[in-house]
């Protein structure tokens, strides 16, 4: 009931907000998912805007969420892997902000639950911001020009009342409003225009929903389409970087666990550990190498593919999938060989080509030329 | 909406819940009051299957439910005492099937307990199980907890001996669900002889832990989910305070209370079979205690089956590792009168079928 009203609110303020994309949900999304605690405001999405680019909030300045979530490269980065300050490299390919309001998980492997927690690790991840403690953000808010006046009017705070949480949940609000969809896919399937996928992404459509077992993990509603189960599986992308000694990392890492290691700082740090995918949440051995589904919207906009960057290029991750995945002994069932026709797999590029959304469609152009 | 906000509260659970058997020793200690006897594990592989298709060729998707199992079971961190075999390794009981599931089985580093099928027992009726497994009837003790286990899928002599022309049509019979030529499974007076003598010289207070294919106790009869003399063998244990009963043969999650008497089923790692409710409209005994697991979807061949284990003090705690799906835990209640999901129990908390276009 109250989410109801929620949405309500968020429709009347996303007319006068000036950084929505839309003024109401755009077609072939479902209603954006909004916590009973963090109601939006055009105020607060701004502020979150701002924090969001403020490079400040880094070790040496140079690093703000935008760095790796570019509004200009469709809040990805183009990188297989990410760069924090000092240039130091992570293990894990910058997902896309877009649409992310939709995952009932957040990063690769659902260590997060919300945006708003998520928001808060990067942060004081030593090879993303780099800072040691949440405590140096709050100084430069307390000390800043504007911010504290508008903290006071999106959270009726005094500066010295604003907590990382308040950052979070204006960080997470902004984020809340970066959705797109109204692609041509969706103005074919949801809104009624059958001349606005080619004859080939129409068949490639086909292709997704039966032979190409898509659908079933990239899931497609009656009404709207997030392109993600929520789940995670292993196609067996980097699972070479644990071969045989699995058991061995897996156990170490559960004993490290156990005795309190930071999972954020392990999984970005170590290259091993980041291989294990959702087993640092569940330690459960079948969850070994799986990752979270992600969405297919802005698909052609937002490479390098999968959770280490490893594919440069749609054709070849078609080919991943064509083959059955990469052989591991986790291998998730769903995945088996599709057998897939030279022309099958051209009419399915062509259908994930069409799920980019016009304000991003310009990036196809540059990538393209490329 | 409703559903995402159901959806997202169950991850949390899930979440909640997988960390807790990943951590087996700890949740332990919290339950340590209520039982006497010493902590341990085993864990417990079931209803393989393994299936000939032509000389070498086996059927991929069970060889995969097996491997996996073992594979899993091999992560366990601490490592079990033992494993439990818990019957049907083969399909159609050929020396072929079974050297492949033992090839398959000898990964596991550690002792293995073998219960038979009625899948590995009507084509040489147990020579080869006996030759290279295990006895078909046999008892053994661990850490103050005395095990035994029956051949629960004998059937009468008539049927067995005298009404097929061959051992492989007598196997292929006893491999059909709804046969109305089948008979029912029966342990039969020569062990429940036995049985009687096994535990005499045991105290009425050790925990018991039963190991059979079939469940000891009748719940449909068309796919022999049933044991004929059950209650001649519930009567022989029901003196003793603390015993468990542990079955296969059912392929789905599974468990019930009769008078003192706790069953819990183990998973499969072939296919799950439909819960008889789904199914038929017969008269049938589906346990009202157990919270079915979801329907399996067709597209993840590993979903509805998986392995599981259980941690000691007898009657404590029994993991179902779901594959696709989160794990689940059945304990005793805290009266130790009969045993509960730990998470969805009560009707509000189950989660609805899977959902599919």
């Amino acid at each position: 009931m109250g989410r109801i009203h929620m949405v309500l609110l968020f429709f009347l303020i996303g007319i006068s907000a000036t950084f929505l994309w839309a003024a109401e949900t755009p077609l072939g999304l479902p209603p954006i998912p909004m916590p009973s605690d963090n109601p939006q405001t055009p105020e607060k999405i701004a502020l979150g805007k701002r924090l969001f680019e403020d490079k400040r909030f880094s070790a040496d300045g140079t690093v703000s969420c935008a760095t790796c979530h570019d509004p200009q490269k469709a809040f990805a980065d183009g990188l297989a892997t990410s760069e924090g300050i000092k240039k130091l490299k992570g293990t894990r390919n910058a997902p896309t902000v877009v649409n992310a309001a939709y995952y009932d998980s957040q990063f690769w492997d659902g260590r997060r639950s919300s945006l708003e927690e998520q928001s808060k690790d990067p942060l004081i991840n030593p090879i993303e911001h780099g800072l040691p403690s949440h405590g140096p953000i709050l100084e430069t808010i307390r000390g800043d020009g504007s911010y504290p006046s508008q903290f006071k009017s999106v959270f009726g705070v005094a500066p010295q009342q604003i907590t990382i949480d308040h950052v979070a949940k204006a960080i997470a609000s902004f984020e809340r409003n970066v959705i797109s969809g109204d692609s041509p896919f969706d103005r074919f399937l949801y809104g009624g225009d059958k001349t606005a996928l080619s004859e080939s992404a129409i068949r490639g459509l086909e292709i997704y929903r039966t032979k190409g077992r898509c659908q079933d993990c990239h899931t497609i509603g009656q009404t709207n389409a997030t392109f993600t189960d929520n789940k995670f599986h292993n196609l067996g992308v980097g699972f070479k970087r644990l071969e045989s000694r699995a058991i061995q990392i897996a156990n170490a890492f559960r004993k490290a666990k156990q005795e309190g290691k930071d999972i954020d700082k392990a999984v970005l740090g170590d290259q091993e550990i980041s291989e294990l995918g959702r087993f640092v949440v569940t330690l459960r051995p079948s969850d070994i190498g799986a990752f979270k589904t992600s969405t297919l919207r802005n698909i052609a906009v937002t490479a390098p593919y999968m959770h280490d960057g490893s594919i440069q290029t749609l054709e070849e991750v078609i080919e991943l999938y064509n083959r059955g995945g990469e052989s591991n002994p986790f291998l998730d069932s769903g995945i088996r060989p599709l057998n897939l026709t030279d022309q099958e797999k051209a009419d399915l590029l062509a259908f994930l080509k069409s799920l980019t959304s016009p304000q991003f469609a310009n990036i196809v152009q540059s990538t393209r030329k490329e | 909406m409703k559903e995402r906000m159901t959806r997202r509260t169950f991850l949390k659970v899930a979440g909640a819940l997988t960390a807790a058997v990943a951590f087996p020793v700890s949740r332990v200690e919290v339950a340590l009051g209520q039982t006497p006897g010493q902590k341990f594990t085993f864990a417990y592989i079931s209803d393989s299957h393994i299936t000939q298709i032509k000389g070498t060729q086996f059927v991929r998707n069970f060889d995969n439910g097996l491997k996996k199992a073992v594979l899993e079971v091999n992560f366990m961190d601490p490592k079990p005492d033992f494993v439990i075999f818990g019957g049907d390794l083969a399909q159609l009981g050929k020396g072929e099937e079974f050297e492949h599931g033992l090839e398959m089985m000898k990964d596991l580093a550690l002792p293995i307990k073998w219960v038979i099928g009625e899948h590995d027992y009507y084509l040489d009726l147990g020579k080869y199980w006996q030759e290279k497994m295990a006895p078909l009837y046999y008892s053994f003790d661990h850490k103050g907890v005395h095990f035994v286990v029956l051949n629960s899928i004998l059937t009468d002599d008539d049927w067995t001996n005298k009404r097929w022309s061959t051992p492989e049509e007598r196997m292929l019979q006893m491999a059909r669900l709804d046969n109305p030529d089948g008979s029912p499974f029966m342990v039969k007076e020569e062990q429940r002889a036995w049985l009687k003598k096994d535990l005499a010289k045991i105290k009425l207070e050790t925990p018991i832990i039963v190991l059979s294919h079939s469940p000891l106790y009748k719940i449909f009869k068309p796919w022999n989910f049933w044991t004929d003399d059950a209650e001649q063998v519930q009567a022989i244990l029901k003196p003793y305070k603390n015993v468990k009963i542990l079955h296969g043969h059912v392929h789905q999650v599974l468990y019930n209370q009769i008078g003192n008497l706790t069953f819990n089923a183990f998973m499969a790692t072939a296919w799950p079979w439909p819960y008889v409710t789904t199914y038929s409209q017969l008269p049938n005994k589906m346990p009202a205690l157990t919270v079915p697991m979801n329907r399996a979807d067709p597209f993840k061949e590993r979903d509805g089956t998986g392995w599981g284990h259980f941690e000691l003090p007898i009657g404590i705690v029994h993991h179902y590792e779901l594959w696709e799906n989160p794990a689940r835990t059945v304990r005793k209640t805290p009266d130790m009168k009969q045993p509960e999901d730990t998470q969805y129990q009560s009707p509000e908390k189950r989660i609805s079928p899977q959902k599919h276009y």
